[in-house]
């Protein structure tokens, strides 16, 4: 064997090992997981991702009113960003695994709560008006994100929409905390940097009435704990160290990003602009695990009849393209799991269509390899004819799918579209990962098999077992 | 060596029934719905609804409950053959109305469980109308530039790349055509995957006519002196086995989805199918017979021209 093919053979064999351990639906090592170096530490986790029609889950487009946004778009902060900051809070209020908000344009936020289960109660949360309040806590430190239960307003349980949690009550009575004010007692909050050590810390003025309630209460109540919560959920927990006569600081352990996030929510107590529900979706978790467990169904019964095919008709050499086809496989999981791509219907379809044409690489070369034969050449170089002369037609045609499937994920980026860019993106990544199966492994096979001296005498090379 | 472009006529016949039948069916549903096929909400907004009840219940049972909240304009159907699994079609709604509705159906029915709901606002509709029309002028103008830079190197490029257009439009108009049917026998919208089938067909047409494309360029170098009709010919049989199996291949796995897969995804992938069989017959009997015809149109006007040359 030449050197270079016992290199590509090397390379197939890695690449097998690592797609195939990627792949296996196991729970991974927390070392291997670093495999996805690209990804936030946290989320490496080599699990495949299920979009929202898969796993059930609500999907919402909120839209600012452009009108009120242009109003505002004069003061230093993105109110689009602010609001974003408050509904990332809510959703997180929500108590939903790996919910999603982003920014979409200029003036809409895109949210997904994945695997909740009354939509429009959700939807009420998102659009509801925040509360912030400065809570009474004694001597009691508690870390940023406690549910904390309050005398003032709703009980914290009715307005996140959560049954089932409880807020932490003032342990010294057993009774919810006590508000010591409302956000509507702030006139403004604001990032600035310590003289000394220029740490980040939140600047905050008061109204004329929070001047005189704080005044009062943080003369009577120095050392003791104030805690700051939107929606009853503390963004943070200062403990008094003077007294505040109509502004004053808070200093933390803040990066900077947290203090800018801390400041704008307590500016924007309630969100700074209107929010519209311009787009909502939500598939019910029954749906979800129906449309899984069909398209495992159809997946593998599409892919097994398409193995058997590859055998049939093309005997020896459709052993190895069916090798390579589980290879394909096998990739295209781990490059979902390692990228990720999130799984949804139209994506396990494109997935699979990509499956199906998969072997049209292989097909164009054994069609040519059968001619070569055919045509009276030994075995040897009619291999490597047919990869050679196949290879102009493969590349063309597979281009062209791309270019389409490039446009389609443009495409797909327009909101109500996001099925296409689903669907797109896996047939891109199927055509570039056939390219190495159908081409580069199976040729690989091919050689291991066909490309030994005595190839032509062998019993591998009848023509019954080449299906010529 | 059997003769396939000799019976070219034949195919071109085949093609315009099958073209003018899809014509007149978006032609039909023009004049009925006013679109060429019926549009889902992903481009006129509105709600699509999916619920499943406790039990049983006549569509129009459950539109009346519509009705009373004042949503005149709804329809209901029933999905699959349980007979509790709903749809209901309607303008945009308030979430307070929907959650009443939620209530009122759930009383009547014996609970009721949500499986899909769409309330798609206008603006957003819009939106995904204007980027499918950017996508379809983009997408044709990318593979028109592709044919272009892929047959540079032949003789007479344009040729190769109208054919392969004309075989792409085939497709396009026939998977169209087949959308509108399924519009006017079971009322199927088309939505925007509706839109990724037809580039999806597009590009895989163009795969295919590339590659016998591919093969006559060959050829006519390899048999040179041999005429066109038999470069042709022999290139179309020498590339049919593989256009075959490639089909057969994607044609398995699109019917297993058919029969086991997801419901929502169905009407895609029929449309998928039908352009896609549609594209492997425009690449056979299509665009290189239309190669051939143009040889001979173009043999026959330079003969002409000598004639007159001659008589002049």
């Amino acid at each position: 064997m030449q050197r270079s093919h016992l290199w590509s053979l090397i390379i197939v064999i890695v690449v097998a090992v690592l797609a195939l351990a990627i792949a296996l639906p196991i729970q991974h090592p927390a070392w291997f997981n670093n495999i996805a170096f690209w990804q936030p530490t946290e989320f490496r986790d080599l699990e495949l991702k299920q979009g929202l029609d898969l796993q059930g889950g609500l999907q919402v487009l909120l839209e600012a009113d452009s009108a009120a946004l242009a109003l505002q778009s004069s003061s230093e902060r993105d109110p689009l960003e602010a609001a974003k900051v408050i509904v990332e809070n809510r959703v997180n209020g929500l108590g939903v695994s790996e919910p999603l908000v982003q920014r979409q344009g200029d003036n809409r936020i895109i949210v997904e709560l994945p695997g909740i289960d009354d939509p429009d109660q959700a939807v009420a949360t998102l659009k509801g008006t925040g509360l912030l309040e400065f809570v009474e806590m004694g001597q009691q430190f508690v870390p940023a994100g406690t549910l904390i239960e309050t005398d003032f307003g709703a009980s914290p349980t009715a307005s996140a929409g959560i049954t089932g949690t409880q807020g932490l009550l003032n342990p010294a009575t057993g009774q919810p905390f006590r508000t010591i004010m409302t956000g509507a007692d702030l006139r403004s909050a604001s990032v600035g940097f310590d003289q000394l050590t220029s740490a980040p810390l939140i600047i905050f003025e008061l109204s004329d009435t929070g001047r005189t309630i704080f005044r009062d209460y943080t003369s009577q109540h120095l050392g003791e704990v104030v805690a700051i919560a939107m929606d009853k959920v503390v963004l943070s927990a200062p403990t008094i160290q003077a007294v505040i006569d109509g502004s004053g600081e808070i200093t933390g352990q803040f990066t900077l990003d947290e203090a800018n996030s801390l400041a704008v929510q307590m500016q924007y107590g309630a969100l700074p602009v209107a929010l519209n529900v311009i787009d909502t979706r939500s598939v019910g978790a029954t749906l979800g695990a129906d449309s899984v467990e069909k398209s495992i169904t159809a997946g593998v019964i599409g892919v097994l009849v398409v193995l058997l095919f590859m055998i049939v008709y093309y005997r020896v050499p459709g052993v190895l393209a069916d090798v390579a086809l589980i290879l394909f496989v096998l990739i295209n999981i781990a490059i979902f799991k390692l990228l990720p791509v999130t799984l949804t219907l139209p994506g396990i379809a494109g997935f699979l269509l990509a499956t199906g044409t998969a072997v049209d690489a292989n097909v164009l070369i054994f069609e040519r390899m059968k001619e070569e034969v055919r045509a009276g050449k030994p075995l040897r170089s009619a291999v490597d004819a047919g990869f050679n002369r196949a290879w102009t037609s493969i590349f063309d045609s597979n281009l062209s799918t791309l270019i389409t499937a490039a446009i389609l994920i443009y495409f797909g980026s327009a909101f109500g579209a996001s099925s296409v860019r689903g669907f797109a993106i896996t047939l891109a990544i199927g055509v570039l990962v056939s390219m190495f199966t159908a081409v580069f492994a199976t040729r690989v096979l091919m050689r291991l098999v066909y490309q030994r001296r005595n190839a032509d005498e062998s019993a591998l090379a009848k023509p019954t077992l080449l299906g010529v | 060596m059997y003769n396939l472009v000799q019976h070219r006529k034949k195919y071109y016949i085949l093609s315009v029934i099958l073209l003018t039948v899809s014509v007149l069916l978006m032609a039909y549903s023009m004049v009925t719905v006013g679109t060429p096929f019926r549009l889902s909400i992903d481009y006129t907004g509105g709600v699509y609804w999916e619920f499943m009840l406790g039990q049983e219940a006549q569509p129009g049972q459950v539109r009346d409950i519509f009705v009373a909240s004042g949503l005149g304009d709804t329809a209901v159907t029933t999905i699959g053959d349980e007979g509790n699994r709903l749809q209901a079609r309607l303008k945009e709604v308030s979430p307070e109305v929907k959650a009443e509705i939620e209530d009122e159906l759930g009383a009547q029915f014996g609970g009721i469980e949500t499986l899909q709901y769409r309330n798609v606002g206008p603006s957003v509709g819009g939106e995904v109308t204007r980027s499918a029309l950017i996508a379809v002028l983009f997408a044709s103008a990318a593979i028109v530039a592709w044919i272009v830079f892929a047959f540079r190197n032949v003789p007479h490029p344009l040729r190769y790349g109208v054919s392969a257009i004309v075989a792409m439009v085939h497709d396009v108009v026939i998977a169209a055509g087949f959308a509108a049917l399924m519009g006017i026998l079971v009322g199927y919208e088309v939505d925007a995957l509706f839109l990724t089938a037809l580039l999806t067909v597009l590009g895989f047409s163009v795969q295919d006519t590339i590659v016998v494309f591919d093969r006559i360029r060959e050829n006519s170098r390899r048999h040179m002196g041999e005429d066109f009709d038999t470069i042709a010919n022999r290139s179309l049989l020498e590339t049919m086995g593989r256009s075959l199996t490639t089909q057969l291949n994607a044609f398995f796995i699109m019917v297993a989805i058919l029969l086991f897969g997801g419901d929502t995804i169905k009407p895609f992938i029929a449309v998928l199918l039908v352009g896609m069989i549609s594209g492997t017959y425009s690449s056979i009997f299509n665009a290189t017979p239309l190669l051939v015809t143009w040889e001979h149109w173009s043999n026959k006007r330079a003969r002409e021209q000598a004639k007159m040359a001659a008589a002049a």
